[in-house]
């Protein structure tokens, strides 16, 4: 068996409401696969994701693993700083990207802060 | 300088129009941090009882537990609050890890049950918080998702927090990595077992509530 990735733009969760975010990507991650989604959630989407996770968890589906990785304002001038403030009010939150996998499938996500690990449980055929 | 000016108004502030106000406390982290431990420890110091049942079982706690009317006394300060222990908040739970630990299937089943049930009521009850500690095992990697995503909605709620980095009697313990992790709060490393810094605890709660 492999481990599938989905990629999910930006542009296909832009236009979308908190609930239906967290639906799509629920329903990538009970179908087994890995989002790699562009950007991130806002932390009340993340928290309203493990809510809604916790309140589907079965027997099959026992929860995600959730990672973002976001570039940190370090050493930036105030100038960039209020460019990126500026592009992320206007175009969205797409900096960064966000990695969701299901509990079943993915053991663990560690960020360390720089690199990120994922570890699979073994995928067997 | 700005930041100085900025703590000195809400001081001020605070101290003009909340004199009695009893702030609501609450211990948030991830599973197994010590939530419970500090909970006991708090009482015990300021109430001479225990709040919370604690073991090393992750998910001991499954349900909102409050304490009311704490007051702390310390250097002439008081500060009077009532403590909430919260469930750990996780993005998994499963059955057969309770049976790791020679629980019997049906125990296990009903305990993820309440867990889950648990970390929904966990998130719910952000919203009441004045002030959050969030309890992180200092021998654990304070990078994990669930504490950014704690911090992150106390930050989008603006509620002051405070970073307890817990189990520093631990060998494996680092507090410097937590305190590099979250570098814009105030982190204090205790050991909410063993007693240790609870002291500079209090007065950095002080320093968060004001």
């Amino acid at each position: 068996m492999s481990l599938t990735l989905q990629f999910v733009p930006y542009a296909d969760i832009e236009s979308l409401d908190a609930e239906e975010r967290i639906e799509k990507i629920l329903s990538i991650v009970r179908g087994r696969s890995v989002v790699l989604m562009e950007g991130r959630l806002k932390p009340q989407e993340e928290a309203k994701l493990i809510q809604t996770t916790m309140s589907k968890i079965t027997k099959g589906f026992r929860g995600i693993e959730l990672c973002t990785i976001y570039p940190e304002a370090k050493n930036v001038d105030l100038f960039k700083k209020l460019k990126r403030n500026f592009t992320s009010m206007v175009l969205g939150d797409r900096e960064g990207i966000t990695l969701i996998g299901p509990a079943s499938v993915v053991k663990a996500i560690r960020k360390d802060p720089d690199k990120i690990q994922l570890f699979s449980f073994n995928l067997k055929k | 300088m700005i930041r100085i000016i900025r703590d000195f108004v809400q001081r001020m502030f605070h101290q003009f129009f909340s004199q009695k106000k009893i702030v609501k406390l609450g211990l948030y982290g991830p599973p197994n941090g010590g939530k419970s431990t500090l909970a006991n420890r708090i009482t015990k110091d300021w109430l001479g009882e225990k709040m919370s049942a604690v073991s090393h079982i992750p998910h001991e706690t499954r349900e909102v537990h409050v304490k009311e009317k704490i007051v702390i006394k310390h250097h002439g300060k008081e500060l009077n609050f009532n403590l909430i222990d919260t469930p750990g908040i996780a993005t998994r739970i499963d059955y057969e890890d309770f049976m790791k630990y020679k629980m019997s299937k049906k125990k296990a089943k009903q305990r993820a049950r309440e867990a889950t049930k648990g970390v929904i009521d966990a998130i719910k009850w952000l919203d009441d918080m004045n002030v959050v500690m969030v309890i992180l095992d200092s021998s654990d990697n304070p990078y994990s998702q669930v504490n950014i995503t704690i911090i992150g909605n106390l930050v989008a709620r603006k509620i002051p927090v405070l970073i307890v980095a817990n189990k520093i009697d631990l060998r494996k313990a680092n507090l410097k990595k937590v305190e590099s992790a979250f570098p814009q709060y105030d982190v204090v490393g205790i050991s909410a077992l063993k007693g240790s810094n609870m002291e500079e605890l209090y007065e950095s709660l002080f320093r968060v509530v004001r």
